[in-house]
């Protein structure tokens, strides 16, 4: 479209490559699925892995699993969901044109994000004192928890189950740092992207006509929230019954 | 404009179910059902609660057909990977071969 020509649809964002702006939405929501997808892939291989292991070694699963803070995993799962909530109600206030609540919205998004990553930080600095960490990734600490015998019932050591070994139990904490850092990494990136979203909201940059990177950082924001989903009852949940499958 | 905005309402109603889901998941963890039920149950409850996120908070029912046909490629890659590995680990031994 050449400048001389006026275009009902012009806005200051519109590309030129695009003939208006719902077309440019559409290519935009519509690459963000495709990368979503690679990044299901992405996730998928760490979840495999977790299966597999989690079928041959039920009762390592489940003693490590024991150990992890239900009550913390269960805070956070809510808090992500709740976070989830208020992207949403974020791209709604910008569909309608609301800019306050936007902002509002936004920077409830980016401190629920900001308090999931405290609490995780919380639970990974427990595992540290219990020497949880797996292999010699910290230096100086390497993976040897204490293991409690019958009858005790101290939280900080593992109970291991009959047939589980503290190799095995240690395969379980590669597998959950993997899966959890992963997570976090992608929590930290959002919150990043959060931040950037909130500087151009406070800016005025979204309205009803375009809006954009607010649905599409949206729709990353809650892809994260589906792993979560995921990751809370398998590695927090699950391991309390698997002796029996 | 021809974008569908989600009412408030369906926004808020999902939130309710996502907390309810996460609350039964919890709960269900406590109750020792028989064989693998546990985990039949919990993976419902998460299929079900990452279902209702995609449709509606990240308004895919409202999305076009390629929206759709993208969603459901990331399935079905997924399926791939896990029934050609599981096809290998779970059927290994089923078969005696002299090594």
């Amino acid at each position: 479209m050449d400048a001389t020509t006026p275009d009902i649809h012009g806005h200051r964002a519109l590309q030129h490559h695009f003939e208006n702006m719902e077309q440019q939405r559409e290519a935009g929501t519509l690459g963000m699925w495709v990368f979503l997808v690679t990044e299901l892939m992405f996730f998928g291989g760490m979840f495999l892995a977790y299966t597999l292991y989690r079928a041959k070694y039920p009762a390592a699963f489940a003693s490590a699993s024991n150990h992890l803070d239900i009550t913390l995993g269960a805070l956070n799962t809510a808090v992500l969901i709740l976070s989830s909530f208020t992207m949403a109600m974020a791209v709604y206030f910008t569909q309608v044109g609301k800019q306050r609540f936007q902002v509002i919205c936004l920077l409830l998004t980016l401190l629920l994000g900001l308090t999931f990553l405290g609490v995780k930080a919380k639970e990974y600095h427990d595992k540290y004192n219990d020497a949880l960490i797996p292999g010699q990734l910290i230096p100086g600490r390497s993976f040897g928890p204490e293991v409690a015998h019958e009858g005790d019932h101290d939280p900080h050591k593992v109970h291991l189950i009959e047939g589980a070994t503290l190799r095995q139990v240690e395969l379980f904490y590669w597998i959950y740092f993997a899966m959890t850092g992963m997570h976090a990494l992608h929590m930290i990136i959002g919150a990043g992207l959060l931040t950037f979203l909130l500087i151009f909201s406070l800016k005025g940059r979204f309205d009803p006509e375009y809006h954009s990177p607010v649905e599409v950082i949206g729709l990353y924001w809650h892809f994260v929230d589906i792993i979560w989903i995921f990751l809370f009852p398998l590695l927090y949940l699950l391991g309390r019954h698997l002796e029996h499958g | 404009m021809s974008e569908h905005i989600v009412p408030v309402r369906v926004y808020v109603t999902i939130f309710l179910v996502l907390l309810v889901g996460t609350a039964l998941t919890v709960a269900a963890a406590f109750v020792d059902f028989p064989g693998p039920l546990n985990t039949i149950v919990a993976m419902t409850i998460a299929v079900t609660k990452a279902t209702f996120v995609v449709l509606y908070f990240m308004h895919v029912r409202y999305s076009s057909r390629l929206v759709w046909v993208i969603v459901a490629s990331a399935l079905f890659w997924m399926a791939i990977l896990f029934a050609l590995t599981f096809s290998d680990y779970l059927t290994r031994g089923w078969l005696s071969v002299g090594y």
